[in-house]
């Protein structure tokens, strides 16, 4: 166990250190809340109404940010090799590199999401449920986002290509998160929505790391 | 009995019909050219390993 | 080889004689009385979006037996779908839009089937991207299969997840095939226009794995070709 706790260290400090982590994000999230007021105009209604949306999508791209080092900087130094020869089960260290990443940059987003919905004068009473959503579905994101990292190795113009092939994973959560989001919002019943986005976390903290430990072979191979 | 006349929706039914069959062409002529291309590929470097042999 | 060097004109011929048919048929059928003419796009569109699906389920399956027996055929066939898969993709969204306009008003809605078909083509194109991205052909091979798989699971879900957000929005349109019954007169064509579309899809995709073949053939005769 202690060996699993020392690769997490690892992987949050990692994600944190030198430059990324939460402020490559913090910065992002900030350059979409100042940016957004510009482009859509200030009108408070219409803004209010776009804002859980958007601090909910931007959750979401901003995951993509940080991505190169989840996988490709430890394949190109030779230390995924290393780690495949772990005691550890190659799904395991696929997991907690996920984990690592989350926490170095999906928790301090999910932290920062509810500041943003309400600067751009989303409703208050709203906050509490944007603050969980973004932390189960920065999870979602996290692990959907591994998969795509793993199997662009060794591609050329892996960000982008990850960008193409995690959209497609990542539109279910977005789709039950801001549905949560947007019946709280309008006063309907949003227990449904933030339990499938519980749902889906699940499923891809499950299941990613399997495709993720397959794609990391096939790339070592 | 074949009534061609489709009033105000003309363009949107030449269009999708259009659209179709132009995907269709390319998609076809695409295919029989990938083939036929790795084809000769194929035998021109038989001939040679075998004028080799 | 020896079967798609017949079969492939053969399902060629047979999805021209279908399409024949069909077309004929839909076009003398009278005007859907909801409808009126834009019925006929509906001829076009439905087996484009059928095909689409088929495409990604023969992809699916290739990709699989791909994975699980590493037979190099396997894979020729899940590379050799993906273009035709995209193409049948792209006229589904595009003769859907082309009828959704004069039908119900907008050239889009985010409904389940619509967005569904949007991902699917989302995927199409990140599966051929990725093939054209890894150098090494069977990195490439493995990668894609693995990519294929995680789409199966996932197109599903966001159907599902679509039509659940649908249903909060009380009652959104959802684009139907044109009633819920439909009239022999109609059905009759489509069906024929669908089996069209589908043998059109097969002969294209073995002529497609005969290159695909030949190709590696290629491949492995240049490398020996460059050690001597």
């Amino acid at each position: 166990m202690s060996l699993a706790w020392e690769l997490l260290k690892r992987e949050t400090a990692l994600s944190w250190g030198r430059g990324g982590g939460p402020l490559v994000s913090a910065g992002f999230y900030l350059g979409v809340a100042t940016l957004l007021p510009l482009a859509a105009g200030p009108e408070p209604a219409r803004l209010a109404a776009v804002a859980p949306g958007v601090a909910w999508v931007t959750l979401a791209l901003a995951t993509l940010l940080g991505l190169d080092r989840l996988f490709e900087r430890d394949y190109e130094d030779g230390a995924l090799d290393l780690l495949t020869l772990s005691p550890l089960p190659l799904e395991f260290v696929c997991a907690l590199k996920c984990l690592g990443q989350w926490l170095a940059t999906g928790l301090p987003l999910a932290l920062a999401a509810p500041i943003t919905e309400i600067a751009l004068g989303g409703s208050p009473t709203l906050a509490p449920l944007v603050l969980v959503s973004a932390l189960v579905g920065g999870l979602a994101f996290a692990f959907a986002s591994g998969i795509g990292a793993a199997l662009s190795l060794g591609a050329r113009r892996g960000g982008l290509l990850t960008a193409v092939i995690v959209l497609p994973l990542f539109t279910p959560p977005v789709i039950f998160g801001g549905g949560a989001l947007d019946a709280f919002a309008s006063g309907l019943p949003w227990s449904a929505g933030f339990v499938l986005l519980c749902a889906y976390a699940a499923a891809a903290i499950a299941l990613g790391p399997l495709a993720m430990a397959a794609a990391c072979r096939n790339a070592l191979s | 009995m074949l009534d061609l006349d489709f009033g105000k929706y003309e363009g949107f039914i030449w269009a999708a019909y259009g659209i179709s069959a132009l995907v269709f062409v390319l998609l076809t002529v695409a295919s029989l050219r990938f083939s036929a291309h790795w084809k000769r590929q194929a035998e021109q470097l038989k001939a040679q390993e075998d004028a080799r042999s | 080889m020896a079967f798609s060097r017949w079969a492939a004109p053969l399902f060629g011929g047979l999805a021209v004689l279908l399409a024949i048919t069909g077309l004929w048929l839909g076009f003398t059928a009278p005007e859907d009385y909801q409808q009126g003419d834009t019925v006929r796009i509906m001829f076009i569109h439905v087996p484009a979006a059928w095909l689409s699906m088929f495409a990604y389920i023969c992809l699916g399956i290739a990709s699989f037996l791909s994975l699980v027996f590493r037979h190099a055929l396997a894979d020729a066939a899940a590379k050799s779908a993906a273009p035709l898969g995209a193409g049948f993709t792209a006229l589904a969204l595009v003769t859907g839009s082309l009828w959704g306009r004069p039908m119900w008003g907008t050239w889009w809605v985010w409904d389940a089937r619509l967005t569904s078909v949007l991902v699917l083509f989302l995927f199409y194109l990140a599966y051929m991207a990725l093939r054209s991205a890894l150098d090494d052909e069977t990195k490439a091979a493995r990668a894609c299969a693995i990519l294929a798989l995680v789409g199966l699971v996932n197109l599903p879900v966001v159907h599902w997840s679509v039509n659940w957000w649908n249903s909060l929005h009380q009652g959104v349109t959802v684009f139907a095939k044109g009633g819920p019954k439909m009239a022999p007169v109609f059905l009759v064509p489509l069906l024929l226009m669908v089996l069209a579309y589908m043998a059109a899809f097969g002969a294209l995709w073995l002529v497609r794995i005969r290159g695909e073949v030949w190709r590696r053939r290629a491949d492995a005769a240049l490398s020996r070709l460059a050690r001597t």
